[in-house]
């Protein structure tokens, strides 16, 4: 998922020269087989064994989704490797992919990071699986995700949905009450009228926190406002980070960082970070719609105070974004009969009786079906969760997140390289966040241009519109 | 100032004050040191007493407490209790291969140094610059920047992902073979070496039963360096091993620390910060029994007698 920003900037350097290596070692070796026209049917009396990266709780070797599977398949043995976090994975996979030797047969991927590997045809396609046909079930964010096309020009689908992050606003009602902000802001402008007001509460109380280490808010805020920032076209990229609404929100965003009405010390994931979110000191939260696990378990504090309400838009018009939420890719180089039975998981786990499993245990459904669930929507039934609604002080907040899954703009792509260019965020667009005069518009422009640079390096054609 | 200087002058000449010889071993009381000192030490053991203090909280304590204060309740005893049944005791697994890596990768790595080392010190054999200045040379190289050429390496041997491929990188130790060529050349005196060969000693009991025994607190110095090294070896078992069976401390505790970051995850923070104070506990207790040896290691080679 796109979150855990204060590892993956540790990582950061580690992985972007590993991601390039992988890059350029793909390009250079045809191996794949990732859009062939026939696919291997799947014998249900034959053996299999199916090796799994995956750091997602719900699909790790003792849960029930891998209990119900196995029952349901028992001739496919799951072999679950805990790799422990997004990029720790990432390191990994791309080391395998330039060692040819070691690989995964499936492999779970944040949405962002998958044009990454599905570029250099290290992905098998999964429409001659029948990937083709499940448009319906998915969210249009989700479903967008995953439809890639290798630098050979093949356009196919790379992976199927885990979960998705449709954003919205947490707030902390107790804290807006006290400020007097009685609505939550539908627009940007409302957000910082709303911020002066926070902060006049004291000088320890903040809107919300943002250090400039997390690419993932930001160009998730790119594809909520100006969903074409990157173009991909085969070889050619174009970066434009001028889009008018943008920019609106780049000024706001701007003011809130030079009257110091956001904290800017404050990392995202950090223990800081959440005692703030539980105490009322950080009063909302934008991000993706698979918080609400995260808030329960690590401020508890905050019990009974959250809400869930639309993002904010620059006119009030209802526009949202994805941000984070990851998918199940069945790698290339994995052989055509085991890859019929890992799309068999895949289904089972991204569509079938695993998908209730997995929202059951927390995570944000990509299926449209359980989106609309009655029982999902209320956290009733299959789906009761009273400690959740209890913490959002009986809110329906899942049908808040629910309908902001609708909203999601659809023409966003990420860059193919988007792992790589995001482990440089921090040093080009995190200058506006350290009082060294940067604007934060300098800072993206300059961001931009490391994105021109590393792009070229890896042999595409990259412009930035400025 | 200078009536000061010069009344004691005048009592110098005239025998009562005795001139002030310098002394390299007495220091003089210094408040100004004393107190930059006083910040050091206090900026050094702040995160230690965090980790003390910390490690004696629940994990709803900890993450909602100060830092600095302890919380409602004393769990510190509960806290190892769960450290070592989480996950079926996978932490103590991972105690009992940190401590495989550490004996079989850095105790291996410290023969070779020793072999390397003496070798080095007292034969003459073409090619014995070259070989040294390779040794030098890797010094330089930082062993994070090798890990990844050495995984590729390691996969075309399909050795990826077992205990060996972590072992055999930590059994190259250039700077403990250096610290052992200069131990050699200051404790094992060529006359003796020569002596013994008079007496009709085998090269090899020369070298067991002669040197051996003169390199004894060099030997325990390089084992320090090396211990701590392959303790603390991070980048490469993180890119190595995927089986979480193989994993060392360090890597194990940093997937536990990530739980916290994963929606759906149950955060054990709580025993990320006890597993890390028992984590170091060998390493303080080996530093401050063998300190001497340490400080001998650092100074090696720094003064020609």
């Amino acid at each position: 998922m796109g979150f855990n920003t204060s590892r993956r900037g540790f990582l950061g350097v580690a992985t972007a020269g590993l991601a390039a290596a992988a890059l350029a070692g793909c390009s250079s070796n045809n191996t794949s087989s990732g859009s062939s026209a026939s696919a291997a049917a799947f014998d249900a009396n034959k053996s299999y064994t199916l090796n799994v990266w995956a750091w997602e709780p719900t699909i790790q070797k003792d849960s029930e989704v891998t209990k119900a599977f196995t029952k349901q398949y028992p001739n496919i043995t799951l072999n679950i490797t805990n790799t422990g976090g997004a990029s720790d994975e990432y390191t990994s996979l791309s080391n395998a992919l330039q060692a040819g030797t070691g690989l995964p047969d499936v492999a779970q991927i944040e949405y962002y990071a998958l044009p990454q590997y599905s570029i250099g045809s290290n992905l098998a396609d999964l429409t001659p699986f029948g990937a083709g046909d499940l448009q319906s079930k998915y969210t249009t964010g989700t479903w967008n995700s995953i439809h890639q096309t290798t630098n050979k020009g093949a356009k196919g689908i790379f992976a199927l949905p885990v979960d998705s992050g449709p954003m919205a606003l947490f707030y902390n009602k107790a804290t807006f009450d006290r400020a007097g902000v009685t609505t939550p802001p539908k627009t940007w402008d409302e957000f910082y009228d709303a911020a002066v007001k926070i902060h006049a509460l004291g000088g320890n109380y903040y809107i919300t926190s943002d250090s400039g280490n997390d690419a993932g808010f930001l160009t998730s805020i790119m594809w909520q406002l100006s969903p074409g920032a990157f173009k991909v076209d085969g070889q050619k990229v174009t970066v434009d980070f001028t889009g008018a609404d943008f920019q609106k929100f780049v000024t706001i965003w701007q003011k809130l960082i030079s009257e110091k009405l956001i904290s800017t010390s404050i990392t995202g994931w950090s223990d800081e970070w959440f005692k703030g979110l539980g105490d009322g000191t950080l009063a909302s939260l934008p991000t993706g719609a698979w918080m609400p696990a995260n808030l329960l378990k690590s401020s508890p504090a905050a019990s009974g105070n959250f809400r869930v309400a639309a993002m904010p838009s620059i006119d009030g018009s209802a526009k949202n974004a994805e941000n984070g939420g990851s998918s199940l890719a069945v790698l290339a180089k994995t052989a055509a009969d085991t890859q019929a039975a890992a799309y068999k998981y895949l289904e089972f786990v991204s569509n079938g009786p695993g998908a209730t499993l997995r929202v059951q245990a927390g995570n944000f459904p990509s299926l449209e079906a359980t989106l609309e669930d009655p029982n999902f929507q209320a956290s009733t039934g299959d789906f009761a969760a009273p400690d959740l609604l209890k913490y959002f002080g009986n809110q329906e907040y899942n049908k808040q997140l629910a309908a902001g899954a609708k909203n999601v703009n659809s023409g966003w792509s990420y860059l193919p390289f988007q792992v790589a260019v995001n482990s440089k965020f921090a040093d080009t667009v995190g200058k506006a966040y350290n009082n060294s005069g940067t604007t934060l518009k300098d800072a993206l422009s300059a961001w931009g241009d490391a994105i021109v640079s590393y792009g070229n390096d890896q042999g595409y054609q990259v412009t930035k519109k400025s | 100032m200078s009536t000061v200087t010069g009344s004691k002058s005048h009592r110098r000449a005239a025998g009562l004050l005795k001139p002030r010889k310098y002394n390299p071993n007495v220091v003089q009381k210094n408040w100004v040191r004393t107190i930059i000192i006083g910040i050091f030490v206090v900026y050094a053991l702040f995160p230690l007493v965090w980790l003390l203090i910390n490690a004696t909280k629940t994990q709803q304590d900890f993450i909602g407490t100060f830092g600095f204060s302890f919380g409602h309740k004393f769990a510190f005893w509960d806290n190892i209790v769960q450290l070592f049944t989480y996950n079926n005791g996978l932490f103590g697994r991972w105690l009992l291969n940190t401590v495989m890596y550490v004996v079989i990768g850095g105790g291996g790595a410290v023969c070779l140094a020793i072999l390397g080392g003496y070798g080095l010190a007292k034969y003459d054999f073409p090619g014995r610059k070259a070989v040294f200045m390779t040794v030098m040379g890797a010094i330089a190289v930082p062993s994070a920047a090798l890990a990844v050429p050495t995984f590729l390496m390691f996969a075309k041997l399909g050795l990826t992902n077992t205990p060996i491929s972590v072992i055999i990188p930590s059994l190259v130790a250039p700077f403990g073979l250096y610290l052992m060529y200069i131990f050699t050349l200051e404790s094992v005196p060529t006359e003796i070496l020569e002596a013994a060969r008079m007496d009709g000693a085998s090269e090899f009991r020369t070298f067991f039963t002669v040197a051996l025994p003169l390199l004894a607190p060099g030997i325990v110095t390089v084992s320090l360096f090396t211990a701590t090294t392959t303790w603390n070896n991070y980048f490469l078992p993180l890119i190595m091993l995927k089986d979480q069976n193989w994993y060392p401390l360090i890597i194990g505790l940093n997937q536990w620390n990530n739980q916290a970051f994963i929606p759906g995850a149950e955060p054990v923070q709580n025993l990320v910060v006890i597993g890390s104070l028992i984590t170091i506990l060998p390493l303080v207790a080996t530093f401050l029994l063998l300190q001497r040896f340490w400080q001998a290691g650092l100074s090696a080679g720094g003064v020609k007698e």
